[in-house]
């Protein structure tokens, strides 16, 4: 008689693979400064802090249900602080990156007791409001330039690093650090208790209530994770940038339009789509930036489409096709076939 | 004096900002559907409004005879062709997808008309004013004021009084039943962005006769709607005027005590409401 083995496991082959690829791309990426060129460079300090936006948009709508369209708030937020903090409280610029994520995480709160009396799709138009208010506020301060913004002075960005090259190499070290930082923090939150919680309230709200999960508790905290990281990757965008003006810094287009796009054609609901969606993304913007509006028209009617024909985006057409999981999430069952002990 | 002055204009902006509001209203009402590229809609409206005055001659007021129909085409064929597709239990697609349409319009018209400003051209009616007490009152800001109470008020007769409206408040009600009565509901939703951007027209021709209008400034506007909307109530269309004008005031206000206040201070009057009264000041129905 033949004994069925079942085991549980939340790990695969694929994932496996992925993670020594992911290493060996990773180990690649950090020593980018030795090989690639300085445009090259900047463009993927772009690409991470763009990755980083997208994931945490990513857990935020596609898990929590919390679907923004003013993000830019943060963004533009953590850019300002970074000014601040260093013009007038003379912080270094490392210490006043960290301090803008804090501080972005305080004026989350007041502001998500606010807007989470909206629901759906008016809470998505909420967030704009906030971002507006950010944004009137910051034109109104004259020591930030007021309405037409202000460049970061030379003396603290000179105190980063000395030589211009090492500055470039800093920068993007900082814009990949916050890039992995920010897929590993959604991945391991995502594996806790909590993500779990959440994976739960997104599949079904009214069940994961019923199962004593607070709901409301869950996407404040979500809510507030993710603005502290959204204001830390704005300090980092400005940093890149070294000029801030107030509609740069809380542009609709910029830093929610194209995340939005990111997430929708990647794969909403997914830690890979963001990853997928960013590249397509640089990939089109890279090929077709030339045609200037026409791109914009493009890449909305990707969207569109993408979000009609196939709500999971590219990367869940692949999961489907081939049945893969890079971040393993979920638990599976599975036979063993091998015959294990006795 | 000034502060009545103040006063009564921001009344007659909240005019303008209820024709906004209108049309969100309405959608909401009837398919639950919120859609972000409204504030586009009614700059789109603006900008055929100007291709109509400047290749026939017309007054704007009389271009609207042309841009009321094309409006509500446009609204009747994007939601049969693409609207009606989102609608379901989940949030994100129909977001999703007029947020892109919104990105669409928006980049559309940069093509077509360029990032210049324009203006629609209504001659004496601009400047014209009649004095009512001391106080200087223009015509233009009274006729929007009063489109906009009259909008508001055949929209409601429409709901109430006409069978279009008992259909729109039976598919509002429950789809499926209203479906079972014979109602085809995608026609139904169709018939309701149809008459939604007939308003969405209006607006936009008065905002266009009111001040300069580039590609870029719909989100601004969609953003005015939405307030009147929240302050007014979800689903209370009188509420909406209310909300519109309550905007209107505290932007004139806000603009008197420092030109650099006006937007400011019309959304810090919106979040105040918000947490006061998390549902409007009149509401009819919760989200």
């Amino acid at each position: 008689m033949t004994q069925q083995v079942y085991y549980v496991t939340r790990s695969s082959h694929a994932a496996r693979v992925a993670a020594i690829l992911g290493a060996v791309v990773l180990i690649v990426l950090i020593a980018a400064p030795w090989w690639a060129g300085r445009a090259d460079l900047r463009l993927m300090g772009e690409l991470f802090l763009y990755l980083a936006l997208a994931s945490l948009w990513n857990l935020m709508a596609g898990y929590a249900g919390l679907v923004s369209v003013g993000q830019q708030a943060y963004v533009g937020f953590g850019g300002y602080m970074l000014f601040a903090l260093t013009m007038f409280a003379g912080l270094p610029p490392g210490l006043a990156i960290g301090l803008a994520g804090v501080l972005g995480a305080f004026i989350a709160v007041p502001t998500a007791l606010l807007i989470f009396r909206l629901r759906g799709a008016y809470f998505a138009i909420g967030t704009w409001v906030v971002a507006e208010v950010f944004r009137l506020s910051f034109a109104q301060v004259s020591s930030l330039g007021g309405g037409s913004g202000s460049s970061l002075p030379v003396g603290i960005v000179k105190s980063l690093a000395s030589s211009r090259s090492a500055r470039e190499y800093l920068s993007y070290w900082l814009a990949l650090g916050v890039a992995v930082l920010v897929v590993a923090a959604v991945y391991l939150f995502l594996r806790s208790r909590k993500g779990l919680a959440l994976t739960a309230i997104r599949d079904n709200e009214l069940a994961a209530a019923s199962l004593g999960i607070d709901i409301w508790r869950t996407k404040f905290l979500v809510y507030i994770a993710t603005a502290a990281l959204t204001s830390v990757v704005g300090a980092l965008i400005f940093l890149q940038k070294l000029r801030i003006s107030p509609d740069a810094a809380f542009s609709v287009n910029d830093w929610t339009a194209f995340v939005i796009f990111i997430v929708v054609i990647g794969g909403i609901g997914t830690i890979e789509g963001p990853i997928i969606g960013t590249l397509i993304f640089f990939a089109l913007r890279e090929t077709l930036a030339d045609l200037g509006t026409i791109y914009l028209l493009v890449l909305g009617l990707v969207a569109i489409v993408v979000m009609l024909k196939a709500p999971k985006g590219v990367w869940g057409l692949i999961r489907t096709r081939f049945d893969l999981q890079l971040f393993p999430l979920g638990y599976r069952v599975l036979q063993n076939d091998e015959q294990k002990g006795a | 004096m000034e502060w009545l002055n103040a006063l009564v204009q921001g009344t007659l902006l909240g005019g303008l900002y209820a024709l906004f509001a209108a049309g969100l209203s309405l959608i909401f009402g009837v398919m639950r559907l919120v859609n972000i590229a409204h504030g586009d809609l009614i700059v789109l409206a603006a900008y055929l409004g100007l291709s109509v005055t400047t290749t026939l001659g017309l007054h704007p007021l009389l271009a609207l005879l042309m841009v009321m129909p094309a409006m509500a085409a446009i609204g009747y064929a994007v939601q049969r062709g693409v609207l009606n597709q989102t609608l379901g239990d989940d949030l994100l697609p129909p977001l999703l997808v007029t947020f892109g349409l919104s990105v669409i319009i928006q980049n559309g018209l940069l093509e077509v008309y360029t990032a210049d400003p324009q203006k629609l051209n209504a001659g004496a009616l601009e400047t014209a004013s009649v004095a009512v007490g001391g106080l200087s009152l223009g015509l233009l800001p009274l006729l929007t004021f009063g489109i906009a109470v009259a909008v508001i008020w055949g929209l409601q007769w429409t709901f109430y009084h006409t069978a279009l409206g008992r259909a729109f408040r039976a598919v509002s009600d429950n789809q499926d039943i209203a479906q079972l009565m014979g109602l085809i509901r995608h026609h139904i939703f169709g018939l309701a962005m149809a008459l939604a951007l007939a308003v969405t027209a209006l607006a936009g021709i008065l905002l266009g006769v009111r001040t300069s209008f580039d590609p870029s400034i719909g989100g601004g506007r969609l953003i005015f709607g939405f307030e009147a909307v929240i302050i007014g109530g979800l689903g209370n269309l009188w509420g909406t005027l209310a909300g519109g004008v309550i905007l209107g005031v505290a932007q004139t206000l806000g603009a008197k005590i420092d030109p650099g206040w006006q937007v400011l201070s019309g959304h810090i009057a919106f979040l105040l409401i918000l947490a006061v009264r998390p549902n409007g000041l009149f509401p009819r129905i919760s989200a």
